[in-house]
C-alpha cells in the first residue's frame, strides 16, 4: 500500500488539558486585546483617497492653521480592524439577552436600518426647500398620528432629541401654559422612585423639586399628592410621574391622582420610558396625562447605540397643545405646512420656543415608524402583552429564592428584586450582576430604583423566546444557590472571563485620565 | 477645646470663636472611596444648614452642611489633591473647612461625642 | 408576527406557570374604565415588503441631496462618508449595545469614545472633550448652562454671527432660569459686530460662532481676553467641523468652551438629525462639564481599560443637583465621526478642508461674477454669504426648479428682518465637481434675467 505519513490525530485523546497558559500577545484567541489607535496609527498618512487640489490662493484671511492636528491614521483594512476587535469587546442585544431594567433592549430589526438610509431620507437636507422634502414631512405626521393614536392624545412636539431632552420639552410646555394664565408657579411634585432625570430636569428649567414618599407598596399614594399639594397650595406647577413606574408597577390609582393634579390647577407629565409595557392596552390620555414623552429608543426599537441616539417626542393633551415648540407641522386644506418661526403663527399657536436646530431626529423617525408599521396595531398589542408576560415569567421562576420588595404579585413589563435573599451570604447586589457576566448575560439594572435595597431590575423584553428565558431563569436560580451555599469565590473576583476583570472606578474619578497623551521621553 | 457633633455625620471642633468642621469616621465609611471634595469659598457668609461642601464618592455625591451661623475662613486644598485622606483620616486631617462663628450659642444645640455615638449605634 | 418568538403554546404554557387564566390579568392594575381592547383606527401589521414599497415611496417624493447640484448648508453639511463608516457602526455589538454600565463587557464602546474624546480635544485645541451631546444647538445651550455655573453670573451675550436656531435654543433654556439674561445681537451678515463692547462684570460668557452663520471668520483671541478681563468664559461654536482641518483652533485662540456640531464628519445629513455636539473644554473645568464622560483606569489585574467616570455630575446621581439632564447621548454618531476621523488623520482633515475651501473660492468667483450678485465675504471657509437683486426665498425655489439647490434664504431663519430678505447662505464642499459650480452660475444668471 501507498502510506500518507501526514495524517495526524483529529481528536484530542491523549492530550493533557492541562492549565490555561498565558500567551505572548495577551490574546486568548477570538478574544483579542487591542492598543489605543493613537499607539497603532500612521501619522503620516491619510486612509481616505483624497485629491491634492490645484494650487490656488485661500481667502482665509488670518485664520490659517498654525496649530498641528497631532491625530493619526489608519489605512482602511486597518480601520476595520481596529472597531472589528473593539466591537468585539461588546455585549449587545444581538449576542445575548439584554435584561437593563427601564432601557427596554429589544430586538432592532435591519429593514428599519436599511429604510432610515433611503437616500430620500438620510440624503436630506433640514435646509432645502421645503417643496423638496414633502416625503420628508408626510412621514414625520404619518409618526406623530401614530404616537397620538397609540397615547389619546391630540398634539404632539417631535423634535426633541432623547428623553430626557423631551422631559424639557413637556415641562417648559407646562410652564409657558401657566404663564399664559398668568400664573408662576415654583414647585414640580417628583416621587421619590423617579428616574434621575425627572428631578434633574425640573430643576434645569427653575423649579423647586418636592419628593413625594413611595407607598409600601411601591405606588404613589393619591393622598401624600394631595398632602403636598395642599402644603404649598398654588405653588405646584406639575406632578412628574413614572407609568408604569420604576419599581416596575402600574400606578393603580393614577386617575385619582390625576384629578387631584388637575383641580389643584397643575399639570401631569408622565415619564414615557416604560411605555412598553402598556401600548395597545392603555392610553396615557385617558388617563389624564398632559405631557409624555416617548423614547422612540425604547419602546419603538430605534438602536441603543452604545448610548444613543435616542428621540424623545412628546405628545400633549388639549391643554398644552397650544404650547408645543417650533416646528411643527399644520395639517390644512391642502396638505401639510411646515411652521418654523414665529411669523408664520396663526391664532391661538403659542411655542414656548426652540428646543433644537431643525427638525429632530428624523432618522430615528423613519426607524419608529418602520417598526409600528410591520407590527400594526395587532402587534404592537401582542409585543406589549408578551414583554408583561415574559417578566412575569421570570418572576415566577426566581420569586422563591429572591426576593420581591412588594410581594408576590404581578409586574408590568419588568420586575424589581431587593437584595434581602442575599442577607449575609457576603455577596452584593454588584457582585451577583457581575457573576452575571461570568454566565454570558448582561446584568440587570442595579440599585435602582433608589427607594428598595440593592435593587436588581429585569427587563426581559417581548424579543425573548421561552426557551431563553428558561435558561436565563435557571442561571439566576444556580447564582442564587451559590451565593446561598457560601460559594462567595463565584462573586467576589467575578467576571473571570470578560475582556476585564472589575475595573478601579475609584482611581480613575480621583484623576481623571480623559484622553490620550503621548507618552514623554525617559 | 471642644468637640461636637451633629446628626449629618459631621464635627465640629471649637477654640474661641473659630470652628473646624469635618465629617466623621462613621460617614466616611458609609460614603466609601473619596473622590473629589469641592470647599466652600473664604469669606462666604453662611446660616446653619447652608450648603458649604461637597464631598463624591464614585457612585454618590454628598453635601457637608454648615453646622452654625459663621463665615469660612479657611478650606483644607489638601483635600482637593488627595481626596482619600478623608477616608484615611477624617477627624484629624481631612476637616473640610475652618469657620468664624457668628453665634456660639448654637453649640448648645449640638451633640457631645458620646450622644453621638448613641445616635450612629442606632442607626 | 416575525419579531415575536413566542408562540401561542409558549404564552398559554407561561400563563398555566404564572397560575392566570388570561392575559389581561397581568393587566388588573390598569383601571377597568380605560382599557381598551383594540387600536381599531391604526392598520395591522405589514410584511417586510409591504413597509419597504410604503416608505421607499414617501423617500421617493423627496430630491436627496445627491441628485442635483447642491450648495446647502447653514449647520448641516454634505459630505463623502467612507463605506467602512457605515458598515463598522451596523455592526450588532455597536448598534444593539447601550451605554456601557458595565465596562467589563463594553471595553468596545468605552475604548472608542476615550478615542473619539481624544480626537475632539485635538482638534478643538482643548484640554478634556466628553463623550458627545445631541446636536450642536443643544451643546451651545448646554455650554452656556456651564458657564453660568462656572462664573456664578447669569448673562449670556450672543454673537449676531450664530446660527439663528442656535440662538432660539439658549434664549429657550435662560428663559427658564430664574434671573438669567441673554443680550444677542442683531444678524451680522459682514462680520463687522462691536461684540467687545457688550462685554462687562455681568457678563457669564460671549458666544460668537466662527466660521459664522454667514461664513464669517471671526477672530477670536481679543474676545477670549476682553471677556477673561470680566471673569467672563469665552464659548467658540462651530457647525462645520471640517473648518477646524484649516482654521485655527478655538482652543488656541483662548476659547475656554468649545461646542459644535460633528454631523460634517461621518454623519449623513438625515434631515437634521441624529447629529453629534461635540463639547471640549479647559481641564479646571471639567467638574462642570455637562454629560457623560470616558476615563482611563485599570482592572484588578492591572491591565489598562476604560471607565464612564465623574458620574457624580449626572442625573442618575445628582438628580435636582445634577449639571445636566442629559441621559442618553449621541454614541453611534459619535462613534461614527471617531471612524471616519480615524480614517481621515490630521493630515487628512487638513487636506479635505483645503478641498472645501478651494472649491467654495472657485464658487465664489463664480457666483460673484453673475451680474447683480455680491459675496458679502472676504474671507471665508467652505459656505459664505450672497446678496442677490432679488427676494431670497424666490430665488431659492426658481433655483430649484432649475435643478439646482443653491443654498439657504437667511429669511427663512430670520423672517422679521427685512435687512436679509436678500441673503444666501451658500456651502460648497468636496462633493461638488466644478459641473455643479458652472451649473448653479449658470441657473443663478438665468433666474436673475
Amino acid at each position: 500500500m501507498s502510506m500518507n505519513t501526514q495524517g495526524r490525530p483529529t481528536a484530542p485523546a491523549g492530550a493533557a488539558l492541562g492549565e490555561q497558559r498565558k500567551t505572548f500577545t495577551g490574546n486568548r484567541a477570538l478574544d483579542m486585546e487591542e492598543p489605543l489607535l493613537f499607539e497603532l496609527g500612521h501619522w503620516n498618512i491619510c486612509g481616505v483617497d483624497l485629491d491634492e487640489p490645484e494650487e490656488f490662493s485661500p481667502r482665509l484671511g488670518n485664520h490659517a492653521r498654525q496649530s498641528e492636528i497631532a491625530l493619526p491614521a489608519f489605512t482602511e483594512p486597518e480601520t476595520m480592524r481596529h472597531y472589528v476587535r473593539l466591537s468585539r469587546m461588546n455585549y449587545a442585544i444581538d449576542a445575548g439577552l439584554y435584561p437593563l431594567g427601564s432601557c427596554t433592549m429589544k430586538h432592532n430589526p435591519r429593514l428599519n436600518e436599511k429604510l432610515a438610509r433611503l437616500a430620500g431620507f438620510a440624503d436630506l437636507h433640514p435646509l432645502q426647500p421645503v417643496s423638496t422634502a414633502s416625503g420628508a414631512y408626510e412621514l414625520i405626521d404619518m409618526l406623530a398620528e401614530w404616537l397620538m393614536q397609540l397615547t389619546g392624545t391630540t398634539a404632539v412636539a417631535m423634535s426633541p432629541k432623547a428623553g430626557a431632552h423631551g422631559e424639557q420639552c413637556g415641562m417648559m410646555a407646562i410652564k409657558q401654559a401657566l404663564l399664559a394664565r398668568g400664573e408662576q408657579r415654583s414647585i414640580v411634585l417628583v416621587p421619590e422612585s423617579a428616574h434621575g432625570t425627572n428631578p434633574a430636569t425640573a430643576a434645569l428649567i427653575g423649579y423647586k423639586v418636592v419628593a413625594v414618599p413611595a407607598r409600601d407598596d411601591g405606588t404613589v399614594d393619591p393622598q401624600a399628592v394631595a398632602d403636598k399639594l395642599k402644603e404649598h397650595e398654588g405653588e405646584v406647577a406639575a406632578l412628574m410621574l413614572t407609568n408604569p413606574n420604576t419599581c416596575g408597577l402600574f400606578e393603580p390609582q393614577v386617575v385619582e391622582i390625576a384629578n387631584l393634579i388637575h383641580e389643584a390647577g397643575a399639570y401631569f407629565y408622565c415619564d414615557g420610558a416604560n411605555f412598553n409595557a402598556i401600548v395597545g392596552k392603555a392610553r396615557p390620555g385617558d388617563l389624564g396625562i398632559d405631557a409624555m414623552h416617548i423614547n422612540l429608543h425604547k419602546t419603538f426599537s430605534t438602536p441603543h447605540g452604545g448610548g444613543g441616539p435616542g428621540s424623545g417626542p412628546v405628545v400633549l393633551s388639549q391643554r398644552l397643545a397650544p404650547f408645543a415648540p417650533l416646528p411643527f407641522i399644520r395639517r390644512t386644506d391642502e396638505g401639510l405646512e411646515l411652521v418654523e418661526n414665529t411669523s408664520q403663527l396663526v391664532e391661538g399657536e403659542q411655542p414656548f420656543g426652540r428646543m433644537t436646530a431643525f427638525h429632530g431626529q428624523m432618522g430615528m423617525f423613519v426607524r419608529a415608524l418602520a417598526y409600528m408599521l410591520s407590527h400594526g396595531s395587532d402587534g404592537l398589542q401582542q409585543a406589549s402583552e408578551d414583554a408583561v408576560l415574559n417578566a412575569n415569567y421570570v418572576r415566577v421562576g426566581l420569586q422563591d429564592l429572591m426576593s420581591l420588595p412588594y410581594g408576590e404579585k404581578p409586574c408590568m413589563h419588568e420586575v424589581l428584586f431587593d437584595d434581602t435573599f442575599l442577607k449575609d451570604t457576603g455577596v452584593t447586589t454588584l457582585d451577583f450582576a457581575k457573576a452575571m457576566i461570568d454566565e454570558g448575560y448582561h446584568p440587570m439594572t442595579m440599585y435602582f430604583p433608589l427607594v428598595v435595597h440593592g435593587a436588581m431590575l429585569i427587563e426581559p423584553t417581548e424579543s425573548e423566546s421561552r426557551a431563553s428565558l428558561d435558561l436565563f431563569v435557571a442561571t439566576l436560580r444556580d447564582l442564587v444557590i451559590s451565593a446561598k451555599e457560601g460559594d462567595t469565590s463565584r462573586f467576589e473576583g467575578a467576571p473571570f472571563h470578560a475582556p476585564r476583570r472589575r475595573l478601579d472606578e475609584t482611581a480613575a474619578a480621583r484623576k481623571p485620565l480623559l484622553k490620550w497623551t503621548a507618552p514623554t521621553a525617559g | 477645646m471642644s468637640t461636637y457633633f451633629t446628626n449629618d455625620h459631621e464635627w465640629i471642633q471649637v477654640e474661641g470663636d473659630t470652628a473646624t468642621v469635618g465629617i466623621t469616621d462613621y460617614a466616611q465609611a458609609q460614603l466609601g472611596d473619596v473622590v473629589f471634595v469641592e470647599l466652600p469659598e473664604t469669606g462666604k457668609t453662611l446660616a446653619k444648614g447652608d450648603e458649604a461642601a461637597v464631598v463624591e464618592s464614585v457612585k454618590a455625591a454628598s453635601e457637608v452642611y454648615a453646622p452654625l451661623d459663621g463665615e469660612i475662613i479657611e478650606g483644607n486644598e489638601v483635600l482637593v489633591d488627595e481626596p482619600a485622606k478623608v477616608n484615611e483620616e477624617p477627624e484629624a486631617g481631612a476637616w473640610f473647612f475652618k469657620m468664624k462663628l457668628a453665634n456660639t450659642a448654637q453649640l448648645e444645640e449640638l451633640m457631645s461625642a458620646d450622644d453621638y455615638k448613641a445616635f450612629v449605634d442606632s442607626l | 408576527m416575525r419579531y415575536l418568538p413566542l408562540s401561542d403554546n409558549d404564552r398559554a404554557a407561561m400563563m398555566a406557570r404564572i397560575g392566570i387564566d388570561g392575559i389581561d390579568e397581568l393587566f388588573a392594575d390598569i383601571p377597568q374604565d380605560k382599557r381598551i381592547k383594540a387600536l381599531e383606527s391604526l392598520p395591522k401589521r405589514k410584511t417586510e415588503l409591504e413597509v419597504e414599497r410604503l416608505l421607499s415611496r414617501m423617500a421617493a417624493k423627496n430630491s436627496a441631496a445627491g441628485d442635483q447640484p447642491f450648495f446647502v448648508g447653514a449647520g448641516a453639511y454634505k459630505h463623502h462618508v467612507p463605506a467602512t463608516v457605515d458598515h463598522l457602526i451596523q455592526r450588532s455589538e455597536f448598534l444593539t449595545s447601550y451605554t456601557p454600565y458595565q465596562p467589563e463587557i463594553t471595553q468596545g464602546t468605552l475604548q472608542a469614545l476615550f478615542e473619539f474624546q481624544t480626537q475632539v480635544a485635538e482638534l478643538t485645541g482643548m484640554d478634556v472633550a466628553n463623550a458627545s451631546m445631541y446636536d450642536g444647538s443643544t451643546g451651545t445651550a448646554e455650554a452656556v448652562l456651564m458657564a453660568h455655573r462656572v462664573t456664578r453670573k447669569k448673562k449670556a451675550v450672543i454673537s449676531g454671527g450664530l446660527h439663528p436656531q442656535y440662538r432660539e435654543v439658549v434664549e429657550g433654556i435662560s428663559a427658564q432660569l430664574p434671573g438669567a439674561s441673554v443680550v444677542a445681537l442683531p444678524a451680522d451678515p459682514y462680520g463687522t459686530e462691536d461684540i467687545l463692547a457688550q462685554i462687562d462684570d455681568d457678563t457669564s460668557c460671549v458666544v460668537v460662532q466662527s466660521p459664522s452663520f454667514y461664513g464669517q471668520l471671526i477672530d477670536l483671541k481679543p474676545i477670549a481676553e476682553k471677556a477673561h478681563d470680566h471673569k467672563a468664559l469665552l464659548i467658540a461654536v462651530f457647525t462645520e467641523v471640517v473648518s477646524l482641518g484649516l482654521i485655527e483652533s478655538p482652543g488656541v485662540q483662548g476659547a475656554d468652551i468649545v461646542v459644535g456640531e460633528g454631523q460634517s464628519i461621518g454623519n449623513a445629513l438625515n434631515f437634521g438629525g441624529p447629529y453629534v455636539g461635540l463639547f471640549a473644554t479647559r481641564q479646571k473645568y471639567v467638574r462642570n462639564m455637562p454629560g457623560r464622560v470616558c476615563g482611563e483606569t485599570v482592572d484588578a489585574e492591572g491591565k489598562r481599560g476604560f471607565v464612564l467616570t465623574l458620574s457624580t455630575r449626572e442625573q442618575h446621581i445628582r438628580r435636582d443637583k445634577a449639571t445636566s439632564n442629559i441621559c442618553t447621548n449621541s454614541g453611534l454618531c459619535a462613534l461614527a465621526f471617531s471612524i471616519h476621523m480615524t480614517m481621515l488623520g490630521g493630515l487628512g482633515l487638513n487636506k479635505l478642508a483645503r478641498i472645501n475651501h478651494h472649491n467654495a473660492v472657485k464658487l465664489a468667483d463664480a457666483l460673484g461674477a453673475v451680474e447683480g450678485v455680491e459675496v458679502l465675504n472676504k474671507a471665508f471657509f467652505n459656505e459664505f454669504t450672497i446678496k442677490v437683486p432679488a427676494d431670497a426665498n424666490d430665488v431659492i425655489e426658481a433655483l430649484a426648479v432649475n435643478g439646482v439647490l443653491g443654498g439657504v434664504p437667511v429669511s427663512r431663519l430670520l423672517p422679521d428682518q427685512p435687512d436679509v430678505a436678500q441673503l444666501i447662505t451658500v456651502a460648497a464642499t468636496e462633493t461638488n465637481t466644478q459641473d455643479d459650480i458652472d451649473a448653479y452660475a449658470a441657473a443663478l444668471k438665468e433666474v436673475l434675467a
